[in-house]
């Protein structure tokens, strides 16, 4: 028998079966559809972090005070109190000759006031290099000028949302404003911008590193943001940080390193994972699919009984009767895969529109995996009902015993 | 052409075996016209089901143009029921959702014969039973004769050496009934060996020879 002729045989009864035909082909694209939508909704995560991280500028270090025992792991929560990170040490840090350029970052709270206006915001204290290391976009005036790391200065970057609460629509610019009991004269405003690592820009206040110390009354650094000159000197830089620090902390290897790579990576290795377990989550709708499929082949293994047994009158050995039947819940199982991907892509396609950021993206594999999964779930699932089928008696079979 | 020697098939219906065939021996020429009779339940449908290798022998041998039959195994079984045999039910077994052309093409799709010469040999079985105009009909737009008619064509499509028929009419009034009788009679006479099972006295008579049967065994 040809190949299409029993595709042929296996249409003509699937369409004999109309409603069960179109129920088992639902079941099946609904299989692969949750397949392809929380497949997508994993690479999408995944997609979506890799685009924050790199926003964050390339070549980046991230020093800690603090030394945490697995690299691109967590600072530690416990044990001795680390040596402080000061801005003497970011000023050692500058002459490295693999940073082109750092930025050290001390954050605080602090009520924040203009007129009768108060609102409690986020201090962070840094130099004139942060705006190009963490790729900051200003929307009026300038940034913090350009000076020694340790002077501090009455001057000030309003976040977009914060300029607007406190200034509605007057211009901000030249306008002093009360930060705690210091005071400080508004140089510049940020470019309305989403959320960055975690931090909502919009809402904070930039000022010089020593200024932010003064207000808080400390001397330390929250970390420091180092860009090095190229990619491929990101470990030796490692290694310069290490050293220049340790060696100013007597000895003391007390600092964390973080590369944005480590990070991204362990998101990139977590949200695959997730991806992954999403996937198999899914393919579990696709088994209770196979599971329905062969239910269906054996009802219609039963109900054609007397079909096998002419079949068998005709000529045709076992062989043959297996693969009409397995033909049939392949093309059911194929056919139900297809609908199950424009289902999954329709599906993609609307949710992003309803999410533009979030990029709704299926891997390829798991395109690939669905179809696999659904085709191979169709045959093995397939393969009881057809062999219960070749081996009816057919003498049983045309009389309808 | 077909030789049952000492044929026997036993069924057990609960405890009790009953003998379906017992002893039955047979010799059948190419060509012969055969009607077998006998009351229900006297193993009529077995005799046919075993020449047709439907059915397993429990004992006895069973030679088929020349050859032994009986121990061949199910791929050569279903091979020899596609070249060398033709059924006709007295249901008919049509399959519902194909159209009559598609039924009668059937075994020679099974068979893995070429579509194009297919076509021809289904029209020619076809135009030969004056169906041809019918050939696009499903079978519950035909009339029953219509539907043996079907049947048959499906039956002769493939040139088998011989027609089993298990009461072809017994689902037809009586002229369709007739009508049938005369059109297998028609192949027989172009040389296929015909085996005719039927309660019509008055049809069974009109074969050239006649085996009646009781109790599994053949009486003449
Ligand atoms: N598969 C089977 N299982 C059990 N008994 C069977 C089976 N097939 C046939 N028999 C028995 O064998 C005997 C012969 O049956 P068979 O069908 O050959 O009769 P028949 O002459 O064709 O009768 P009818 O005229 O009613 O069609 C009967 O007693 C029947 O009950
Ligand atoms: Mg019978």
């Amino acid at each position: 028998m040809h190949i299409n002729d029993a595709i042929q045989f296996a249409f003509h009864a699937l369409q004999g079966y109309r409603s069960r035909t179109y129920l088992m082909l639902l079941a099946m694209a609904i299989g692969v559809a949750s397949v392809v939508l929380l497949t997508s909704l994993g690479e999408g995560a995944r997609l979506y972090v890799t685009q924050q991280f790199s926003s964050l500028g390339t070549n980046l270090l991230i020093v800690l005070p603090g030394r945490s025992e697995t690299t691109g792991g967590m600072p530690p929560v416990m044990g001795e109190t680390p040596r402080d990170l000061t801005l003497q040490d970011v000023q050692a840090l500058q002459r490295s000759r693999y940073v082109k350029q750092l930025a050290p970052i001390v954050v605080g709270a602090a009520p924040v006031s203009y007129q009768q206006l108060e609102r409690e915001v986020m201090i962070m204290g840094s130099t004139a290099s942060l705006f190009s290391v963490r790729q900051l976009i200003l929307s009026r005036g300038q940034f913090l000028p350009e000076q020694e790391i340790t002077r501090a200065a009455p001057v000030c970057v309003l976040g977009y949302t914060l300029n607007k609460e406190l200034f509605g629509s007057l211009s901000s610019l030249g306008k002093w404003v009360r930060v705690s009991e210091y005071r400080c004269r508004v140089i510049g405003v940020l470019e309305e911008e989403g959320v960055s690592l975690g931090m909502d820009m919009g809402e904070v206040l930039i000022m010089p590193a020593a200024s932010a110390q003064a207000l808080f009354n400390i001397n330390s650094v929250f970390r420091v943001l180092v860009e090095t000159r190229s990619q491929d000197e990101m470990e030796k830089a490692r290694q310069d940080v290490i050293e220049i620090i340790s060696a100013r902390h007597d000895g003391e290897d007390d600092i964390t390193v973080l590369s944005q790579d480590a990070l991204l990576s362990t998101f990139d290795r977590i949200l695959t994972a997730l991806t992954y377990s999403l996937g198999g989550i899914a393919a579990i709708s696709l088994l209770v699919a196979g599971i329905m499929i062969m239910n269906v082949m054996l009802v219609a293994a039963a109900q054609r009984t007397a079909e096998i047994g002419l079949l068998k009158a005709l000529g045709a050995p076992r062989k043959q009767i297996i693969i009409l039947f397995l033909t049939e819940s392949a093309c059911l199982s194929l056919l139900g895969a297809m609908l199950g991907l424009i289902f999954g892509l329709v599906g993609n396609w609307v949710l992003q529109g309803y999410f533009p950021d979030f990029p709704f993206q299926a891997p390829d594999w798991a395109l690939w995996a669905a179809v696999g999964v659904a085709l191979s779930t169709g045959i093995i699932f397939g393969l009881l009902p057809a062999r219960h089928a070749a081996n009816l008696d057919p003498v049983l079979a045309l009389s309808g015993r | 052409m077909i030789k049952l020697e000492h044929v026997a098939r036993t069924f057990k219906v609960g405890g009790e075996l009953v003998h379906g065939l017992d002893d039955v021996s047979l010799d059948i020429k190419a060509g012969d016209y055969i009607s077998i009779m006998g009351p229900s339940g006297s193993g009529k449908s077995t005799l046919l089901n075993a020449i047709g290798l439907l059915d397993k022998l429990d004992e006895g041998r069973y030679l088929l143009d020349g050859s032994d039959v009986t121990e061949l195994s199910e791929l050569e079984q279903a091979r020899v029921r596609r070249e060398k045999i033709g059924f006709v039910f007295q249901t008919f077994h049509l399959i519902p959702r194909l159209t009559a052309a598609e039924n009668v093409a059937l075994p020679l799709t099974l068979a893995g014969v070429d579509h194009d010469e297919r076509e021809q040999r289904v029209n020619e079985a076809l135009e030969s039973l004056s169906l041809s105009n019918r050939g696009h009909h499903r079978p519950d737009q035909l009339s029953g004769g219509q539907r043996q008619r079907v049947a048959i064509a499906r039956a002769v499509v493939t040139k088998p050496v011989v027609l089993l028929a298990d009461e072809p009419t017994g689902n037809l009034d009586h002229a369709s009934g007739i009508e049938v009788i005369n059109i297998l009679e028609d192949l027989n006479q172009r040389g296929i060996t015909l085996l005719l099972v039927t309660h019509d006295i008055e049809l069974g008579e009109r074969a050239h020879r006649i085996i009646h049967m009781m109790d599994g065994k053949v009486l003449s």
